[in-house]
């Protein structure tokens, strides 16, 4: 059993079918890769593991997600409890307007925590793990807004980090970072993962190589190929994969 | 992008080929040169060997830029990857046609008739550089696996030449012993040409299956009747 196990899924948006029949089982504490080309149903799936696509009007799953065992789509689960567990990080950084430090006590305190001292030491607890508590402490009562764009997805993971989820989402985290900042956040997902169980969405080839244990491959809402990354890249099975990772099409 | 890549890809397997009749044609005039005594083409061989070490040169930096410039991976890495590993096993071809021209420079070849299976010899590896470069331009297993077996015919030569010389030394009282170990340094460097064949062709099979296996798991097979 996995972490997360997706079984016979089907995903639609009204009457288009964006993931067809999608069986995948996601390790515990490694990193996952979906990749495909745009509209290929990868970000879909990604927002599937925490029901971030309730809020879509006319989509309707079928099929099973269990996190841990547990169906998170039974009528049992509470959608709150289950984004603490399942955090996200997005394509575009999004720190609220805030400062640096309630912006990471927010999570915290929505689910109940007003001690200050505790807040503090989640605040630099979670800061730390982002790797990025040197950069801000002197001035974490500043906006977040000021900072820079590596620092704010930074932000944005340690404010993910701050409600101790055990997997984190990320869809296409650093496509909007420059090389120094993504080669940061590669590192800190690679630190990360011997905590929580990474998902991760990319454009970026070189970067599921680099970082992620295992690659998902979809293509028109179907999952094609999920094996060992080094395998994916180095022998992999369908000729399909082969033509995408290749740049044959796409 | 994927359209130069292409090309160069074309461009490679080009330069491969090139650098593989250079090898092919350095075999067949070093070991011409020395069963017929023709000091000139023996010289001309080793002139050529730097011909075929610029020929690794440029490869070797097309493979290098190629990994720069495309970040390649599955089919267009493992291709790459084994261009780069096929050189080395040419350039080793080259220098030993080279060292086999300059045996009949330096030594006394004059008495001791040459062994007439030396040329088959030479014929048989030369054909094996050519049919695995062709293997892997053709990305042909076939082939690959064809020049793998081939390999046998010349280890059995190399036997029988070996126990002629053994032989012939014996019967002249180790008269003419110094022309027998250079007939046998013949040998052996074409032995060694067709065990580098041996390892382009198993270059070959990595570049086309992502495996490397290599001739012993081929011969094994051939023996199971696979």
């Amino acid at each position: 059993m996995g972490k997360i196990d997706i079984k016979d899924m089907d995903l639609f948006y009204g009457s288009f079918q964006a993931l067809k029949n999608v069986n995948l089982e996601i390790e515990a504490n490694k990193i996952t890769a979906f990749i495909g080309p745009s509209g290929c149903g990868k970000s879909t799936l990604l927002k599937s593991l925490n029901r971030m696509n309730d809020l879509v009007e006319g989509c309707r799953i079928q099929g099973k997600i269990l996190l841990d065992g547990q169906d998170i789509y039974a009528k049992s689960t509470d959608v709150n409890t289950l984004r603490k567990r399942v955090g996200m990080v997005f394509q575009k950084p999004n720190p609220f307007p805030m400062s640096i430090y309630d912006n990471i006590a927010y999570g915290p305190r929505t689910h109940g925590i007003h001690s200050k001292s505790k807040l503090d030491d989640i605040v630099e607890k979670s800061l730390r793990n982002a790797a990025i508590w040197d950069e801000v402490k002197d001035r974490l009562k500043k906006s977040a807004l000021g900072m820079s764009g590596g620092q704010q997805q930074r932000l944005c993971i340690a404010r993910a980090l701050a409600v101790e989820p055990e997997v984190l989402l990320m869809d296409e985290p650093t496509s909007a970072l420059d090389p120094i900042s993504t080669s940061k956040i590669e590192d800190l997902a690679a630190d990360l993962k011997k905590d929580y169980t990474i998902v991760m969405v990319t454009h970026n080839m070189q970067q599921a190589v680099r970082i992620s244990d295992n690659t998902a491959f979809f293509l028109l809402g179907e999952m094609i190929e999920y094996n060992n990354t080094e395998k994916l890249f180095s022998i992999p099975s369908d000729k399909r994969t082969e033509d995408y990772i290749t740049g044959r099409f796409g | 992008m994927r359209n130069k890549f292409d090309m160069q890809l074309d461009s490679l397997k080009e330069q491969l080929i090139h650098m593989g009749e250079l090898c092919e044609i350095a075999i067949t005039k070093a070991t011409e040169a020395i069963l017929e005594g023709k000091e000139e083409q023996a010289r001309e061989v080793i002139l050529a060997d730097e011909e075929i070490d610029q020929a690794e040169k440029d490869i070797e930096r097309l493979c290098l830029k190629l990994l720069l410039q495309q970040q390649p991976v599955a089919k267009d890495l493992r291709q790459i990857s084994a261009a780069l590993k096929m050189i080395t096993d040419m350039e080793r071809i080259g220098d030993q046609a080279s060292d086999i021209a300059e045996i009949l420079l330096t030594a006394k070849l004059g008495k001791a008739k040459p062994n007439e299976d030396i040329g088959v010899m030479a014929q048989a590896t030369a054909k094996m550089v050519t049919e695995s470069v062709q293997a892997y331009v053709d990305q042909n297993m076939m082939l690959a696996k064809k020049v793998m077996l081939a390999d046998d015919e010349v280890d059995r030569l190399f036997e029988k030449v070996r126990q002629e010389i053994i032989d012939y030394i014996a019967k002249g009282n180790g008269e003419e012993g110094a022309e027998a170990i250079d007939q046998i340094m013949v040998t052996k460097y074409l032995e060694r040409i067709g065990d580098h064949a041996t390892n382009i062709a198993e270059w070959v099979e990595f570049s086309i299956t992502g495996n490397h296996h290599g001739a012993q798991a081929i011969h094994d097979r051939e023996k199971a009747g696979e």
